[in-house]
């Protein structure tokens, strides 16, 4: 047995999950799939005195359409959201996405919530939530609130989330109208952790001027990142004259702690980073302009 | 840590024990059940040499503890074969086709494949490539596990 020894609680209702988060406080860490915290534990990169188990609590799984919005439940596993004939209708960034976390091993055990409130900036579902502005809806045993994505993302495997508090749900907005989405990401072997990446969707008018861009990007700091200002510049210009590269470049101008480690150098993830943003550009607005 | 009694259906028999909440899926199965046809290669989700069938989907037992599984179901490489010891599809193609080396990895790719081609009966060779990602081989015999996949496929679909 490698991990450090743990007391195991697996709550049965969202109630008592929360409460015994309250109690347990900073000794106690929920255990959603597993599939980055059981890595993490068996190499003792961390260590918790109790581990409160999500997968028996119902409540917590499921993919349904509100107001205009995909809502997620935070214990619903990546394999479910793939699946998902409502997400891909709803939220066709996502399910593109969730193709690309791991392999269809890890997508059996993964939860939209797990990846979410872990927090690797590498990962999908954390640079698709900023990119679409996703709310995260979280529970504790004194309040419920949203977060709005933007605020819910603090750091390195760090989120805005106090320790007595549950991630319950997400839910992303839906875009209509002539709108193209795409991920882009290169990693040295298939299913690894992405060196860069981006998730970008765009909406056209009739005359195919922008209407809309958002653009997430993964591996590429501390938190997913978003291009705020590559987004504005090609907001009411024409998508045939904008130019994919300058995109690219501009997304990775706004950059201010990209990593550097022996997969890569910041000045290597930047020149990657730009050539996904382009690859993406240039796929969604194919898309939309299809649409 | 108080321990735990768990319950886990392993090959259609039910296995109890009483373990500690740390101790993984994967090691219950070898340690416990004396199932030691699930290997071990890298024991943080890497590998995937100790994939088996938990409720019928393929999971890394390396990543699910032991107590997560109670009450589940689970099929190992031992409980591929029909009762009678006929080899399945996946495994007579594994022989047929060199897909074996030193072994190591073949139980991971073997319940990887039969859960995959269980849901995907007609795949692409990319398609097949892609569901073969997640497990390593060391010997890099890969082109005999591909070519093992193809029939397996070609043979489940035939019967489909």
């Amino acid at each position: 047995m490698k991990p450090a020894p743990f007391e195991y609680h697996r709550p049965e209702t969202i109630e008592e999950a929360v409460a015994l988060l309250g109690e347990l406080g900073d000794a106690a860490k929920v255990l959603a799939g597993g599939q980055s915290l059981i890595p993490m534990l068996a190499l003792r990169l961390t260590a918790f005195d109790h581990l409160v188990d999500i997968g028996a609590i119902a409540e917590l799984t499921g993919i349904e359409r509100r107001d205009g919005q995909i809502w997620i439940g935070a214990g619903t596993r990546f394999a479910s959201v793939e699946a998902s004939p409502d997400a891909a209708a709803g939220v066709p960034l996502l399910t593109r996405a969730t193709r690309l976390i791991g392999h269809f091993q890890i997508r059996n055990r993964g939860t939209a919530g797990g990846s979410l409130a872990h927090a690797d900036p590498a990962a999908e579902y954390p640079a698709v939530a900023l990119a679409l502005g996703a709310g995260l809806h979280v529970r504790s045993p004194r309040s419920e609130r949203t977060v709005a994505a933007a605020d819910f993302f603090e750091g390195l495997w760090t989120t805005s989330m106090e320790p007595d508090e549950l991630l319950v749900a997400v839910s992303f907005p839906s875009w209509s109208g002539r709108c193209g989405f795409a991920v882009e990401e290169f990693a040295r072997r298939h299913g690894d952790f992405a060196i860069a990446g981006a998730a970008l969707g765009v909406q056209l008018d009739a005359r195919g001027r922008v209407t809309r861009c958002a653009i997430g990007l993964l591996g590429l700091g501390a938190t997913p990142e978003r291009a705020g200002r590559a987004e504005e510049s090609v907001v009411g210009r024409a998508a045939g004259e904008i130019d994919a590269e300058e995109i690219g470049r501009l997304a990775m101008a706004e950059l201010e702690s990209v990593p550097a480690d022996l997969h890569g150098s910041a000045q290597y993830r930047k020149r990657v980073g730009a050539a996904m943003v382009a690859r993406a550009w240039a796929t969604a607005v194919t898309e939309a302009a299809d649409a | 840590m108080p321990e735990r009694s768990v319950t886990v259906r392993v090959n259609g028999r039910d296995r109890r024990a009483i373990v500690e909440p740390r101790l993984t899926l994967a090691d219950f199965l070898r340690s416990h059940c004396r199932l030691t046809g699930t290997h071990l290669g890298c024991e943080h989700g890497v590998c995937g040499a100790c994939t088996v069938l938990l409720d019928g989907e393929a999971v890394r037992s390396c990543l699910v503890f032991a107590v997560q599984a109670d009450g589940a179901e689970v099929t190992t490489i031992e409980g591929i074969a029909e009762p009678d010891g006929q080899l399945s599809p996946v495994q007579a193609a594994f022989r047929d086709c060199h897909g074996l080396q030193c072994g190591y990895c073949t139980p991971g790719f073997v319940v990887s494949l039969t859960a995959y081609l269980r849901d995907h009966p007609d795949p692409s060779d990319e398609e097949i490539r892609e569901a073969l990602s997640g497990n390593l081989c060391r010997c890099t015999g890969y082109q005999g596990i591909l070519k093992a996949a193809r029939q397996a496929a070609a043979e489940l679909g035939a019967g489909a």
